[in-house]
Order: C-alpha cells, then sequence, then structure tokens
C-alpha cells in the first residue's frame, strides 16, 4: 500500500468485552448482585458472531478466545502494524441493545469505565468513543456528560439500526449533550434488532444482514436530515463507521432529486442533502465497496469533497489484506487529508489531546 | 443550442417507444365486480382489504400530491388519473409515441390470500377487457397472490398462452425474502412460461418496519427508503440461489432507480466471497448473476448534481440493462424527451427507450 503518512489516524479500531465478569468491577454492588444472581451474559451483538469471517481476520485473531480482547494484538496488528499514532476504540456490545433502560445505563457505565481503565491507561495512543445508553436519551445524555471531561473519548457511539430512525426528536437530548462537549456522533454498522434487518424481513444469511447495513445508514441520514436535526444543532458531526461508502453518490442522487420535489412537507429542510452532508457527516474508509482504483476515483469525483473520508483499519474487522488498508488509486495528498488532516478537523478532543 | 431541445426522443423515430411502467387505475373497486364472486364484494364492502397500515384506505405516509398523480392528469370526466383511456391516449400515448406501454396495475396485497387471489383474477381480467382490447398497444400484466404462490402459479397457468400478458407482476416489499424456497413455484412457472417476473415498488408490504431502524416519519424518507427492499430482494435472490435453480428466470426491477446497483455489487460480491461457506447455493459472484438476469426501468431517473456523474453507473451496468418509463400518471412522471440528464447516443438510445424492452419481452 502507498505508506501512510506521519501523524496517521485510525479512526475505527475494535475491542470486545471478554465476557460480564470482566464488567463486573465497574459496576455497583447492586448491579453486581443482579447481574451475577440472575446469571446475565451472553450480550455479543449477533451483528458480529465471534467466528464470522468479517469479525477477525484470520491473521489477527488470538490463538485462543475472543477477537479484539487482547490488547498486545492491537499494538501489534493496528498502532505499530500501521504505525498510527492514534486510533479510536468503538466497543460493540449488547449494552446498547438491551431491552431495559437502567440495565443498560449500567452496562454502558461499566463498559466505559472498562474501556478508560483497560484500554486506554494501557497505551496513550488509543481514544475511544462513548458507549452511551441509547434506549433512554435522557441516561444517554447523563453519560456523555460524566465521560465527556475525559478528553481521550472523543466521540458518542450509537449503532445503525435502533428502537427508532435517530433524527426522531425522542434523541435529541443526546445530541445537546454532544454538541456542548464538541463530540461528533459516531453511527456504527450493527443492530439491535429491534425491526427485521429489510422491509421484506428477516433474511436468511449473515451476509444479506451485513449488506443491507448500507440501508440503514441510509435510512439514518434521510432521518437526520429530514427531522431537522442538523438545523437544531448546526454544530454537530456526524461519523459513519464501517458504513461502506460507494452507495454515497447514488443516495445523493436521489436524495436530492426526492427533497426537490417534496421538501415542502419539511419546510426547515432548506439546504440540499448534498450540502448537508458534505458539511455534517464523515465516513471511515473501511470498507470501501469498490473492486478497484478506477472505480473508487470515479466515485470520488462523484462525492465531490476530499474532507470527508476518515482512515480506518476497522481492526480486526476482515476487509483487506496485508498492509492495503487504504482503497487502490488514491493520490499523496489525499492520503494525507484523510490520515491526518480530517481526523484533526473532525474530532477536537483529539487535536487537544495529540501532542 | 438547448440541451432539451437538442436532446433525441423517440418522437421522429417511426418505431416509437416502449414505456415500461403505466399505471391503469379503476374509477372504484366496483369495475372489478364481473368476475368478483358475491362473497367478495361484500367482504370488500364489508372489511375493506386489510391493509398492513393505520387506516382503512389513506396512506400512512400523505403523498406529494392527491392520488400521488400528477396535477394535470385528471381526467375531464371526473375519474381518478390513470382510469380513462380516450386521456391517457390524448396524454401520454400519442404525444410521446409509445409503441408499447406496459400496464402495472397496483392492486396491493390482501392479507387474505384467498381474497387476493379473487382480486388477482379480476384485475387480469379488467385489464384486458377495459385497457388491452381496446388500445393494443397496451400490453397486461398477470398480478398474482405472491404470498401463496399455488394460487399465483393457478393464475400465471390461466394467463401464459395469452400474449397479451407479457410478465408476472409483484410489488417489491414480499412478507419474507424473494429468495425464500416458499416463493420458488412462482419462478418455476415464470421460466416455464418465458414470462419475465417483474417486481414493482411498493410502500407496504408485510408489515416490517420499512427500515432496519425503524418507521420513517415523512413520505420523503418513505419515498426514497422503498427502494431498499430491490437491494435486500436482489441479494437474497442472488444469495439463496434461485439463478442456479433456474437459469432462464428474468427479473425486471420497476421504479426502484438503478443507480444503487454497481455499488451493491461490489459489496455482495466482497461478502459472498468472504462468506461463501454460508451461502453454498450462491455458486458464483453475485454481480454475474445479476448482470444476466436482471432489467431494471429508469424512473424515477436518479439525478447526479453533475449529469456526466450518470454515464459511469450506466455504463457499469449496462446499456442493455436498463428500460424507459414513465410511471404514468403519478407525481414524479418521467417524461420521455427531459427525463435523462445527459445526451444519449442514438445506439443508447434506441437500446433505452425500445430495443431493451423489445428483447426482454418478445414484442
Amino acid at each position: 500500500m502507498t505508506q501512510l503518512p506521519p501523524g496517521a489516524i485510525d479512526c475505527d479500531v475494535h475491542v470486545a468485552v471478554p465476557a460480564m465478569k470482566a464488567l463486573l468491577p465497574y459496576m455497583s454492588e447492586a448491579w453486581l448482585e443482579m447481574i451475577t444472581s440472575r446469571g446475565t451474559d451472553g450480550l455479543d451483538l449477533a451483528s458480529y458472531p465471534n467466528n464470522a469471517p468479517i469479525t477477525c481476520r484470520p491473521d489477527w485473531r488470538p490463538p485462543a478466545g475472543k477477537a479484539a480482547t487482547d490488547l498486545s494484538l492491537l499494538q501489534r496488528h493496528a498502532l505499530d502494524g500501521f504505525g498510527t499514532k492514534a486510533a479510536i476504540i468503538h466497543c460493540l456490545w449488547g449494552a446498547q441493545a438491551v431491552h431495559s433502560e437502567d440495565l443498560a445505563q449500567a452496562l454502558c457505565q461499566a463498559v466505559n469505565d472498562w474501556i478508560a481503565d483497560q484500554w486506554l491507561d494501557q497505551d496513550p495512543r488509543l481514544r475511544a468513543a462513548i458507549v452511551v445508553p441509547v434506549q433512554s436519551p435522557v441516561y444517554a445524555a447523563q453519560e456523555i456528560e460524566r465521560k465527556a471531561t475525559d478528553k481521550r473519548f472523543v466521540q458518542v457511539q450509537l449503532l445503525a439500526m435502533n428502537e427508532m430512525l435517530l433524527g426522531r426528536r425522542y434523541y435529541w437530548p443526546i445530541y445537546e449533550a454532544a454538541t456542548k462537549h464538541n463530540l461528533p456522533i459516531a453511527i456504527h454498522a450493527g443492530s439491535a434488532m429491534r425491526h427485521a434487518p429489510t422491509s421484506n424481513g428477516w433474511p436468511s444469511h449473515f451476509t444479506q444482514d451485513y449488506v443491507a447495513q448500507t440501508a440503514g445508514f441510509e435510512s439514518q441520514l434521510l432521518s437526520l436530515m429530514g427531522e431537522g436535526v442538523f438545523n437544531h444543532f448546526p454544530t454537530l458531526r456526524v461519523v459513519l463507521v464501517e458504513s461502506g461508502v460507494t452507495w454515497l453518490p447514488a443516495f445523493l442522487w436521489r436524495a436530492i432529486k426526492s427533497w426537490r420535489g417534496l421538501r415542502g412537507e419539511t419546510p426547515w429542510f432548506t439546504q440540499s442533502p448534498g450540502d448537508l452532508v458534505r458539511k455534517h457527516v464523515r465516513f471511515t474508509t473501511q470498507p470501501f465497496d469498490a473492486p478497484g482504483a478506477d472505480e473508487v476515483n470515479r466515485i470520488l469525483e462523484h462525492i465531490g469533497a476530499d474532507d470527508i473520508l476518515l482512515f480506518s483499519t476497522d481492526f480486526p474487522h476482515w476487509h483487506f489484506e496485508g498492509n492495503n488498508a487504504l482503497p487502490p488509486g488514491l493520490s499523496p495528498d489525499l492520503i494525507r487529508k484523510i490520515a491526518v488532516d480530517n481526523p484533526l478537523a473532525t474530532y477536537p478532543s483529539l487535536k487537544e489531546t495529540l501532542s | 443550442m438547448s440541451e432539451v431541445l437538442d436532446r433525441n426522443t423517440g418522437i421522429g423515430n417511426k418505431a416509437g417507444i416502449v414505456d415500461c411502467d403505466i399505471h391503469p387505475t379503476m374509477r372504484s373497486n366496483k369495475e372489478l365486480y364481473p368476475w368478483l364472486a358475491e362473497r367478495w364484494q361484500r367482504h370488500l364492502a364489508d372489511y375493506g382489504a386489510q391493509p398492513r397500515t393505520p387506516f382503512t384506505t389513506g396512506t400512512q405516509y400523505p403523498k406529494a400530491a392527491p392520488a400521488t398523480a400528477r396535477r394535470d392528469a385528471w381526467p375531464p370526466n371526473g375519474g381518478p388519473p390513470g382510469s380513462d383511456l380516450a386521456f391517457m391516449q390524448a396524454q401520454l400515448l400519442n404525444p410521446n409515441d409509445i409503441a408499447v406501454g406496459v400496464l402495472a396495475p397496483l392492486h396491493g396485497a390482501a392479507r387474505n390470500n384467498d381474497l387476493d387471489a379473487a382480486l388477482s383474477t379480476a384485475v387480469n381480467e379488467w385489464q384486458i377487457e377495459h385497457w388491452v382490447k381496446s388500445d393494443p398497444r397496451l400490453k397486461a400484466s398477470i398480478v398474482v397472490t405472491h404470498e401463496d404462490p399455488d394460487l399465483a402459479v393457478e393464475e400465471i397457468a390461466r394467463r401464459a398462452n395469452d400474449r397479451r400478458f407479457i410478465q408476472i407482476l409483484i410489488p417489491s416489499k414480499t412478507n419474507e425474502p424473494l429468495g425464500r424456497k416458499r416463493y420458488w413455484p412462482m419462478f418455476a412457472a415464470s421460466q416455464a412460461a418465458g414470462l419475465p417476473f417483474a417486481v414493482h415498488v411498493n410502500s407496504v408490504g408485510g408489515g416490517y418496519a420499512s427500515t432496519g431502524g425503524g418507521w420513517p416519519s415523512y413520505y420523503l424518507q418513505d419515498h426514497h427508503i422503498n427502494v431498499h427492499s430491490f437491494q435486500a430482494q436482489i441479494a437474497s435472490l442472488a444469495l439463496e440461489g434461485v439463478f442456479e435453480k433456474f437459469p432462464r428466470l428474468r427479473f425486471v426491477m420497476i421504479e426502484g432507480g438503478f443507480a444503487w446497483l454497481p455499488s451493491l455489487c461490489w459489496r455482495l460480491d466482497k461478502h459472498w466471497e468472504r462468506n461463501r461457506h454460508e451461502v453454498p447455493e450462491c455458486k458464483r459472484p453475485p454481480s454475474e448473476y445479476i448482470k444476466e438476469h436482471l432489467w431494471f426501468t429508469t424512473q424515477p431517473m436518479e439525478e447526479p448534481e453533475h449529469p456526466d456523474h450518470l454515464r459511469d453507473t450506466l455504463n457499469w451496468i449496462g446499456w442493455d440493462k436498463i428500460m424507459f418509463a414513465t410511471d404514468y400518471p403519478h407525481w414524479d412522471y418521467d417524461d420521455p424527451v427531459t427525463a435523462f440528464p445527459i445526451r444519449l447516443s442514438n445506439a443508447e438510445h434506441t437500446a433505452v427507450f425500445r430495443d431493451n424492452a423489445v428483447g426482454l419481452y418478445g414484442l
């Protein structure tokens, strides 16, 4: 691969909760008792089964046990392997998918404290997203308040598919808290499975679920724009993580056309979806979903903005071989923007804490 | 030079064009009564078709215009848009030199499969009696009860030898992903009859939320998001091995757009390769089946911010797989003269506006 420039920032790496046991030290006595007495465990998200190829590249798997639970593997393969100056952790786990708001709150608090203790404290290059109990936007805002003072938490993490579409005003307390602390909202691939993965019901295959994630992301962008989230929170930045990229032009072409014809329905929706996305939305680069350099470059021209892509390896998810983390065919100038300039511009806390 | 006036149109082409999506409507469902048993007439009158929505007749997302129609498409005789043949001839078929118009009646899908089968039969008779007999430019679609494939196969058998029907038609939101084996009898019948299997966009299907993250609030969203049902269906058809089982099956995807297809193919191919042991019935990269078995109609035409970008998309998909459609009389009608934001060569124009459909339907 073309060499990453010095100071490159990896905007999506994963750590996994090994088991509920790992979180118990970070819980109140009441929750500790509740969770152990009821045997509550097994909250790995079905969006990423441990042994599925997507979940971990074969040469990045630990000899035994769960993927993404070993700091030394993260250091060797992701941080040292790509020579990145910083990497942003996303912890995908069932805390954001349980039905009880109270359990969600307790689990998210434990996860965030565990991340700080077991990962951020262990390597100064690591940053993380605050895992919030989206099931209760009020609790989610409280969790943002609780962790925002730790500048190593550089954004707020939501799953791509939840109970309701994320533009709904029900969720606005989350955006209120995030913008107050200048934290972007990261929407990461994955589903709380409140709804079938497609409007035609439940597909037979994991492969279909994963491919359909792009529809989930498109729906969230339409929801955020249509409900007026960017009008109400003009400084809000949204990062789509592990969303795929090449669907974006066709999405915008249709969204802009529909908006021209139907904007009367949402009078606050005064800026074109193309302008809104370029201003407010960023995308991590893995997976990119294009077969070769020619397609990548045509899609980049269709997108028409060099500041919306953020470099990511998506470690340890399996999207590429060797060190080919960048989509093929990018110019050195664009690589520097994607790997360094754009992440720094997107994450104020990161800029503040990277010396 | 005017980009619009200088553009190729079907007008002047003696052969005329093919419009692959025209919606005929009824003045009321009483037009179906001649073919509907008294039991079902009464059922409709008393209970309606039991939609999977909160309202007996209205839509869950108020549309862009009354009857979702062009404001100038209301016939002078007072019926709803698309209900009057003479007006359709004067407004659509004659001025646009449409040599063949494919009827796509949107009859919905009643929850009661027996009612749906009775309605399907009646709608098929109605297409012939009210439209095709009076204007042979119009071709009918065999609407079927897709949720009870045995009943669907009976209806296909009833029409398969009648060349006035040129395709089988179902809505894009089925109760289960379309590649599931329970739908395969319809594909067997489609292949045996040599009739393309058409899928037309719809908003309400099996009652699943229209996104994996819940229901949208606005028509602006719903109108867009409905295309995702096509993406899900295509993934299901390819990965379940439908095209291995039915190598001569051909699909037409109507009113779902097409610009999203290249990205979907790239993504599908990549994950198919990665997950091959999960989907062994799909023996080749999904994009190969898609390229061989699927056709797409143009309306609603995607409109890039820079029109030339559309050419990349069409080159990726292949000019032989795109067929022009107006969607008359709906509000987002595409005019054959102005729909394409780019100028087509004569060969491209002939393919998209005529030859691809002629070849597919054997017109």
